[in-house]
């Protein structure tokens, strides 16, 4: 069996290897998106200040700081999560209104020092809480998304149109009259890509390192973990699109509708913490949002495996779902 | 024909896609060491039987044996198959496609020996994309050589290649069989049939029409003689004639075991003579002879 699984793998790794056109674009897309969001959004600060509010819509509609111009204020719904957002100077302070005024300021945010003073001119009761916590450039925020990313497309329609391309071919009608069995063919599969998605992503990270020094506060052994439970999982989501049909049309469809929402709401651009419950919830079944969770806990809070053991955990999970289901419905011709 | 125990045998076989039955209760049965051929026009049911045989396909009913076992493991060991279409693997040189289908095998030949049985030596480096008709097609006879099999299955190996190619590949094929493998081979080449075939059963409309070795049917069905007209030169008052007719696309074929009385009847009808040949009849001849049985009945 590892005879045939390997002879598949080092084809496939060959093949791609010598895609030179595909090679590059697989490498050099993300390191364009990167450094153009980096210009984008990585410029000087913008003179706005931002204030996260907890409490109701009525308390925050009587307090006077809220009505302040150049002010934004944005509702948070914990205060663990306010304390993390004004920590990582995502937000200026923080502002509770659930009883007597109080506030978190974070001692190291020249923004947090100036909006503390227009409070305190239109609150002079307001108790202060101070924390401290360096800013997250939002090029650090991006990068493990923008990698996450780049591991999505590659796995979805690096896996899924390699197999439909085998079937419509007759490659996979050959290779079934051969010993082979179909979860050999699949597993190698798997194996080639995800070797081939590990290596480019590392590249990725020590190449951009040296370009854009992001920080990364985590083990990089996690971090390597997490890219191949990742890859391992929408591989198989790719595999299972791919499994059964045979029109590029359809398997295009499919693999668009699958990566849009993922790209949309699994948080890689923007945060979606503030969108409605059930969007929140359908975003988290992304395997996409449970990656990026995951890498920004440990590359932005240094977390360790226990924090985003349950992100490892979904992320396998879904691997033996979507392979099982691929291996079972797999089709090696065209009907 | 070697004389000994089947090495594959079909029974019954019915293959159906909705309407249509592609094959319809075909059974036969194929002797170790000959080299077998299916003939049929195109939509005769060669290439779908062919298939179930390999398990490419499941038969609606009926069964395929091994070794007179189900067809299993050890026939994927011991099978090398060309297919009618294959497109093989990107980026690979002759060499690594030939290692990749080796990897897949537990046994099998050396990649050195099997590059020079089919000739491939000079093209071992070359990106398999960049061969010939006639060098793609033996490099996928290599591919279904490479796990030194005891059976091969050329599916209308020589379609779409040159005369030159198809004369080398016939070449390459009985090299191949003098090693004593059993060979199924399809096909629509007459004359390919003739030359490598030691059996054939020949199909239209999924069914068996015709089954034994060349010679003997061409005995059973030929006792006789082929004279051949152009169909310009065979008037319409001559098919009133009590002949052996039989029709084809730009031609008229007369088969008769009384040739001195056959040409007195054509000179007393007038017919011109001048594009006349007279040869024996061959298998092109018996397809063209059952098949318009066949249409007829």
């Amino acid at each position: 069996m590892m005879k045939r699984l390997f002879a598949v793998w080092h084809a496939r790794n060959l093949e791609f290897l010598r895609d030179r056109p595909t090679l590059l674009f697989t490498l050099l897309l993300p390191i364009g998106v990167v450094i153009g969001m980096g210009v984008i959004f990585g410029g000087p600060p913008r003179p706005l200040f931002t204030v996260g509010v907890l409490g109701t819509p009525a308390a925050r509609q009587a307090d006077p700081f809220l009505h302040e111009r150049y002010v934004q204020f944005v509702p948070i719904r914990t205060e663990a999560k306010g304390l993390y957002e004004v920590t990582h100077q995502r937000i200026d302070l923080l502002l509770d209104l659930r009883g007597a005024v109080r506030y978190w300021v974070n001692t190291d945010s020249p923004k947090g020092y100036i909006v503390e003073k227009l409070l305190i001119a239109a609150d002079p009761g307001a108790r202060r809480q101070p924390v401290t916590g360096k800013a997250v450039p939002y090029v650090d925020w991006l990068f493990p998304g923008i990698l996450a990313m780049n591991m999505m497309f590659s796995c979805l329609f690096g896996v899924g149109y390699v197999v439909l391309r085998y079937r419509k071919s007759g490659f996979l009608k050959r290779l079934h009259a051969t010993p082979l069995t179909a979860f050999e063919f699949l597993s190698a599969q798997v194996l080639s890509r995800l070797s081939l998605i590990v290596f480019v992503t590392v590249v990725l990270y020590v190449g951009i390192g040296a370009i854009i020094h992001f920080h990364s506060g985590g083990s990089i052994a996690l971090l390597l973990l997490l890219a191949i439970m990742g890859s391992l999982s929408m591989i198989a989501l790719g595999l299972t699109i791919a499994a059964r049909f045979s029109s590029e049309e359809l398997v295009g469809g499919l693999l668009n509708l699958l990566t849009w929402p993922m790209m949309l709401l699994s948080g890689v651009w923007f945060s979606i913490a503030g969108a409605p419950r059930w969007v929140r919830w359908a975003a988290d079944i992304f395997p996409l949002t449970q990656i990026v969770q995951a890498a920004r806990a440990v590359m932005l809070d240094g977390a360790g495996i226990q924090r985003i053991a349950p992100n490892l955990i979904y992320l396998a999970a879904t691997t033996l779902v979507f392979l099982g289901f691929g291996a079972w419905s797999f089709k090696w011709r065209v009907d | 024909m070697p004389e000994s125990a089947p090495i594959l045998e079909i029974r019954h076989l019915v293959k159906q896609y909705s309407s249509v039955t592609a094959v319809d209760g075909v059974s036969f049965a194929v002797p170790e060491g000959v080299c077998f051929g299916l003939l049929g026009p195109n939509g005769a049911g060669k290439t779908t039987t062919i298939e179930v045989m390999e398990g490419i396909l499941p038969p609606t009913t009926g069964e395929v044996r091994y070794r007179g076992k189900p067809v299993g493991a050890r026939f994927r060991e011991e099978a090398g198959i060309l297919f009618q279409k294959t497109a093989l693997q990107d980026f690979l040189t002759v060499r690594q496609s030939l290692a990749l289908f080796r990897g897949l095998y537990e046994h099998g030949l050396e990649i050195d020996e099997v590059l020079e049985l089919c000739a491939l030596e000079k093209l071992a480096g070359r990106d398999n994309r960049k061969l010939s008709g006639g060098q793609q097609q033996r490099l996928l006879l290599a591919i279904a050589l490479v796990n030194d099999p005891k059976m091969l299955f050329l599916d209308e190996p020589t379609t779409g290649l040159d005369p030159q190619a198809r004369r080398n590949f016939w070449e390459l094929v009985e090299s191949i069989k003098a090693r004593r493998k059993t060979i199924i081979l399809t096909t629509h080449y007459m004359e390919e049939a003739q030359l490598l075939c030691d059996e054939i059963a020949i199909m239209d409309r999924g069914r068996i029409i015709a089954q034994g070795a060349p010679q003997q049917l061409l005995r059973e069905h030929f006792a006789e003689v082929l004279l051949e007209l152009p169909r310009d030169d065979f008037p319409q008052v001559a098919r009133a004639l009590p002949l052996k007719v039989i029709e084809a696309s730009d031609r008229v074929q007369i088969s008769t075991h009384d040739l001195d009385g056959t040409l007195k009847t054509l000179i007393d009808a007038r017919v011109p003579l001048r594009n006349l040949r007279i040869r024996p009849a061959n298998l092109e001849d018996l397809f063209l002879d059952l098949t318009g049985k066949e249409l007829r009945a």
